[in-house]
């Protein structure tokens, strides 16, 4: 490999040639400040646009000060970091980013986790000159279902965009306007909602600032909780557990799965149950719908559509009906896990506590901001009652036990509450890439051969890859799956599938980097590939230590079949359980 | 007989086409339509007296002429052999008629090379070109081969005239050296600095040049794909472009295996929008591609990855009108004009308070002196010369102390100046200065691209605080911050746009400081210009007590009783001026 020589800070450094001056120096333990640089590690992407310009240093013979972001290390080259020119550039630079930016910190969704204010903390800003009549650039706020958009407070570092077009291949975002009213936005600065966002929230999660956040659903859970009239449920998706802890300064990878039962339980919630009855429940269904079109399939049935899509992602839903709407008859009809909890709870669950439906109030904690999104779609609503009243984040579950005086660390283990609240490994497994499509192969194995699961742990389906393929032997019949985890992955995946490149029988798709681990709902990880993989790790830990791995081995989920369903994909299922998508083209995107 | 009438845009928008129409029925009635020709040509540069009517062999030069003088001079001139003494151009100097252009001081100075052919030929047809040796470079670049000719261009001396003054020849070679499966030859024509049209002048006037050029550049360096990157305001340029490259088809001088040699070269029209910024290479790529026209951080430069990620190379439309005559003349030709590092000629478009404003092209090395006072005829109305810009809006303010100033690319950056595209506005005694930065800001805040933080902010803080120096409002605080300021945008920001943005304040302050502190300590405009500083003072020895001002106040601002002395209300006064104009006694003064 071509190594080029270099000094950094009168500190010799030898790095591969096309290392930047950013990498070089923290090689040397020099952390140059970075602010709209982003390294999304494993995925092979960066954000280095050289925008906010605080990155700045000082390369001896160069007439002007090089962003060291994006900046490529030479042979030879003599750097500096602190010299008195590059303070006096970084520091004004600063401030003049903040003379642009709202000074509402105490009040900010994103303070005390805020990059811009942590870099204001660090170079040691103290007033802003000239700030009383300084004209600050502001745009109307934009809510969406699942997204607030305050665009007083962009700083243009154009993460959200290299999210939204490179990695999720979405192109929901883009800089608009020049000067100094250049922001990131929708075409022609439309509304979120009027554009083919996904509501992944992968913008929201990489945001330094207050700019991009999620609608704040806590202040109406606590309201429900308040009331004595209804009864409050809460279902927690399977990513949770892995990633809530370090929200309260726990290592990466943590599983916290009795605290945080304990803790939603000490909140209030009158029933605390698991979306992971709901994943078990799911890969019936889907399973069952998988076995069916392949059946049909192998009998020679011609209309029928392989490969069968997985549908728990509502991001991923979104996403092909809006990308792929000539395919719509692809995906599952099943619903997903948060969904079909819902649908159960104020059915079976309400029937079962002699509860009015509109009585019940069911909260979802979910790692997902497309979920908030989904729980208002209008066809998982019966009379206007939704079958999920409220979801939220990871984030704002952290924020309601800190609210509601929980001193999370100190919590004992606690277990979730029957019937909604009993699942297996299979459904644990539906937090990481892969693990829906390895949680439906243990059933669908089973079910087809008739015959035991030779091994439990299907290590071909799982990893970090953005396309992942694998052929699972179903006792003679190999079974071709797919996975793709990021929309752009998915639409490249989907891309073969339509002009006929790819086979496969079936196909997991997730619409965030990691899967339901990296939600833009999780705590932000900041692009660190290091901490998905831990979270990842944790999910697989607790699948292996369940006693029960299979979804039809669920008790409670044949108990359900038994007492109210019937069977996977009855006519009851198939209205409760199952659901169609809509084509959302681009028709109505630039009206 | 010819009749060569300026078709440029100035002199079309004065009726240039029904001067040649008239001058053709003039011509048709006189029978006389087979023995005169009356030709449209490109612009003859003397803007100021245009619209031009140019008659050979005798080369009559007529300026100021209208359509109804068409008649007398056919009648004088063509018929009798009477030169229409009226419409000759008058020496400022013995108030005598100068007849031919050569004589005359606008003229007597300049070197055309670029515009050789501007004001001669018919550029909406190909064999005019031909006859002035037009496509005969090509032919001989042919039997010199690429390696041979890029030699030549890089002895040439030639330097980018767009503004970098980045040396060609090295341009093209670095271009040969990156292979790829296509490469791309660039024409910048998207002129951006208000005022400057020589490249709209070259493309109306001579687009062959240009064609044949790109060519010999597609060639050298081995690109088959031509691009011309034209802003849309430009119709006139365009719809000749777009004739040349039509009748360069037809006569094998564009397409498939040109001249027989067997290279195949063609080129094709971009539309800019007319974004200041999209003059940067990069900016002008991405604007090519349908993407935001913003610039990116280079390395790596066009001729690695440009257009489409392919190397390419971008050359200006003066910088590709040089060529032809450089291969066919020869480097050591070239290399003799200018000066020692800044070789050739460079086109100015003189503007301002000068007396000759138009499009002039003389040897580097000229003095500004020789410009301004000898070309240009020296300050309008007797004023008193101030300064002078050079380079565009981003350009400094220079000096009587810099008038003998050689002018090249090194000495006009030394001076806190550029060359840039040559834009050249001449400020007389009436100009403030700290106005006039503040003008220039006004432009760079408009047409920052909004993509780095110091342009985007910077820029717009920067013209804030001129605002308030001018409305009388700033500190001598706020001078030192202009300065800071500026200094941290120029070495910082990402493109040329930003790193040149604050020379007009730089050059100001270094040139003009004490017009500064006069704005501040004072509260006073020397030059009388800032009208938030102006008061409106009745002298109450001259004041008869006439009543006339007090009258045409429109906001009843002045008081006094018949025959006694008036008084200004400065609260009320909007400072319109309307007094001073009725007042017969010269009473009223502004302070």
């Amino acid at each position: 490999m071509e190594t080029v020589k270099l000094t950094i800070d009168n500190r010799q450094v030898e790095v591969p040639s096309g290392t930047t001056i950013y990498k070089a120096a923290k090689l040397l333990g020099i952390d140059i400040p970075v602010l709209c640089y982003m390294d999304l590690g494993d995925m092979n992407i960066e954000n280095k646009p050289g925008g906010c310009r605080i990155c700045v240093v000082e390369v001896e013979g160069r007439r002007n000060l090089a962003p060291s972001c994006s900046t490529n290390c030479a042979e030879g080259m003599v750097v500096k970091t602190h010299t008195m020119r590059v303070i006096n550039a970084r520091r004004t630079i600063m401030e003049l980013i903040l003379s642009d930016h709202p000074k509402d910190c105490l009040t900010c969704a994103k303070s005390g986790n805020c990059e811009l204010q942590d870099m204001a903390v660090k170079l040691g800003v103290r007033n802003i000159p000239g700030q009383e009549y300084a004209e600050m650039s502001t745009y109307k706020t934009d809510f969406s279902p699942s997204i607030i958009r305050e665009m007083d407070k962009c700083i243009m570092c154009r993460r959200c965009e290299t999210m939204c077009n490179t990695v999720q291949t979405v192109g929901a975002l883009s800089a608009v306007n020049r000067g100094f009213t250049a922001v990131v936005a929708p075409a022609f600065e439309q509304d979120l909602e009027k554009s083919p966002c996904t509501y992944c929230g992968q913008c929201v999660a990489v945001c330094p600032t207050g700019a991009l956040t999620e609608v704040d659903s806590t202040p109406k859970v606590i309201r429900a909780l308040a009331d004595p009239t209804k009864t409050v449920i809460v279902q927690t998706a399977p990513a949770i557990r892995a990633a809530l802890g370090e929200e309260f300064g726990m290592a990466p990878g943590t599983l916290v799965t009795g605290k945080m039962v304990a803790a939603l339980r000490q909140i209030g919630f009158d029933h605390v149950f698991d979306t992971d009855f709901a994943a078990d429940l799911t890969i019936m269904e889907e399973g069952t719908e998988l076995l069916d079109r392949l059946t049909r399939h192998l009998n020679g049935d011609k209309k029928v559509k392989l490969p069968i899509l997985t549908s728990c992602c509502p991001g991923w839903v979104n996403f092909f009906e809006h990308n792929f709407n000539d395919m719509l008859d692809v995906p599952s009809s099943a619903k997903s896990p948060q969904q079909m909890f819902g649908a159960i709870a104020k059915t079976y669950f309400a029937d079962k506590m002699s509860v009015k439906r509109e009585d019940l109030v069911v909260v979802s904690v979910m790692p997902c901001l497309a979920k908030k999104y989904e729980a208002q779609r209008d066809e998982f609503k019966v009379n206007g009652n939704p079958d999920v009243d409220f979801s939220i984040s990871t984030r704002e579950l952290a924020h309601l036990i800190k609210e509601f005086n929980i001193n999370f660390a100190d919590l004992a283990d606690e277990d979730f509450d029957r019937p909604l609240g009993e699942s297996t490994g299979a459904a644990v497994i539906f937090g990481a890439t892969g693990g829906v499509i390895e949680a439906a192969v243990r059933t669908a194995y089973e079910v087809h051969t008739g015959k035991k699961l030779p091994k439990m742990d299907f290590n071909e389906l799982r990893g970090m890859e953005g396309i992942r393929s694998a052929t699972i032997d179903f006792d003679g019949l190999p079974i071709s799956i797919g996975i793709a985890h990021g929309l752009g992955n998915a639409r490249k995946l989907l891309e073969d599938v339509r002009s006929g490149k790819a086979n496969y029988h079936a196909i997991e798709v997730m619409a965030c980097p990691g899967g339901c681990i990296g939600g833009g709902g999780q705590p932000l990880h900041h692009g660190d590939s290091s901490i998905l993989k831990a979270r990842a790790a944790a999910i697989y830990r607790e699948d292996a230590e369940k006693p029960i791995r299979k979804s039809h081995e669920n008790p409670y989920i044949q108990k359900l079949y038994e007492e109210f369903l019937g069977k996977p994909m009855s006519e009851k299922a198939h209205h409760l359980l199952h659901t169609h998508y809509f084509d959302k083209g681009n028709k109505d995107v630039f009206i | 007989m010819h009749m060569l009438v300026c078709g440029g845009t100035g002199c079309r928008a004065s009726a240039s086409d029904a001067i040649v129409e008239t001058l053709n029925s003039e011509l048709a009635a006189k029978g006389m339509e087979n023995e005169v020709q009356v030709i449209m040509t490109g612009c003859f540069g003397f803007c100021e007296k245009g619209p031009i009517v140019k008659i050979l062999p005798d080369n009559t030069f007529y300026t100021q002429v209208t359509p109804a003088d068409s008649a007398e001079i056919v009648a004088e001139h063509i018929v009798k052999g009477r030169k229409v003494n009226r419409l000759l151009y008058t020496d400022p100097e013995n108030k005598e008629h100068i007849s031919d252009s050569k004589h005359m001081g606008f003229y007597k100075k300049q070197l055309r090379i670029a515009l050789r052919n501007c004001g001669v030929i018919n550029p909406e047809n190909v064999e005019e070109y031909i006859a002035r040796d037009g496509y005969q470079a090509i032919g001989k670049v042919f039997e010199m081969g690429a390696q041979a000719t890029i030699e030549q261009m890089k002895k040439s001396g030639l330097r980018g005239r767009g503004g970098g003054g980045f040396p060609t020849g090295l341009k093209w070679e670095i271009a040969s050296k990156n292979h790829a499966d296509q490469k791309y030859v660039v024409c910048n024509a998207d002129e951006g600095d208000p005022g400057a049209f020589m490249d709209r002048s070259i493309l109306e006037g001579d687009p062959h040049s240009v064609i044949e050029a790109m060519t010999i550049n597609g060639f050298c360096i081995g690109a088959t794909k031509g691009l011309v990157y034209i802003r849309a305001e430009y119709p006139l340029a365009i719809k000749r472009l777009q004739i040349a490259i039509d009748q360069a088809r037809e006569y094998g001088l564009l397409g498939k295996d040109i001249l027989g040699s067997g290279f195949d070269f063609d080129i094709e029209l971009r539309y800019g929008a007319g974004a200041f910024v999209c003059g940067e290479e990069t900016a002008l790529i991405h604007s090519m591609e349908g993407e935001r026209g913003e610039p990116t951080v280079k390395p790596p430069f066009p001729a690695e990855s440009g257009y489409l990620g392919k190397p390419t190379n971008v050359n200006n439309v003066e910088t590709f009108a040089n060529i032809p005559v450089i291969i066919l003349k020869g480097a050591e030709w070239f290399s003799a004009i200018g000066s020692e590092k800044s070789k050739g000629t460079k086109v100015f478009a003189l503007a301002g308070k000068i007396n000759n404003v138009g499009l002039i092209e003389v040897p580097m090395g000229t003095t500004l002196r020789e410009v301004i006072y000898e070309i240009g005829g020296g300050i309008k109305n007797g004023k008193k010369f101030k300064a002078v810009q050079t380079g565009g809006p981003s350009g400094g303010c220079l000096t009587e102390k810099h008038l003998d100033t050689p002018i090249d690319y090194d000495n006009l950056l030394a001076v806190g100046s550029m060359m840039g595209s040559g834009g050249m506005i001449v400020m007389d005694e009436d100009d403030c200065m700290v106005s006039v930065a503040k003008f220039y800001l006004e432009f760079t805040v408009e047409e920052s691209c909004g993509k780095c933080s110091p342009c985007r902010i910077g820029n717009k803080r920067l013209h804030e605080l001129l605002e308030r120096i001018t409305k009388g409002e700033g500190t001598m605080e706020d001078l030192d911050r202009l300065r800071n300021l500026s200094h941290v945008i120029k070495d910082s920001s990402l493109c040329g746009l930003g790193q040149t943005s604050p020379n007009p304040v730089l050059s100001t302050l270094d040139n003009f400081y004490d017009e500064y502190v006069a704005h501040v300590t004072e509260r006073k405009c020397p030059a009388g210009q800032c009208k938030s500083l102006m008061q409106y003072v009745i002298d109450q020895e001259a004041c008869v007590g006439c009543t006339a001002c007090a009258r045409n106040c429109p906001v009843n601002a002045i008081a006094g009783d018949r025959k006694k002395p008036h008084v200004i209300d400065t609260s009320i006064c909007i400072k319109c001026g309307a007094c001073i104009e009725k007042c017969k006694f010269n009473a009223i003064s502004i302070q």
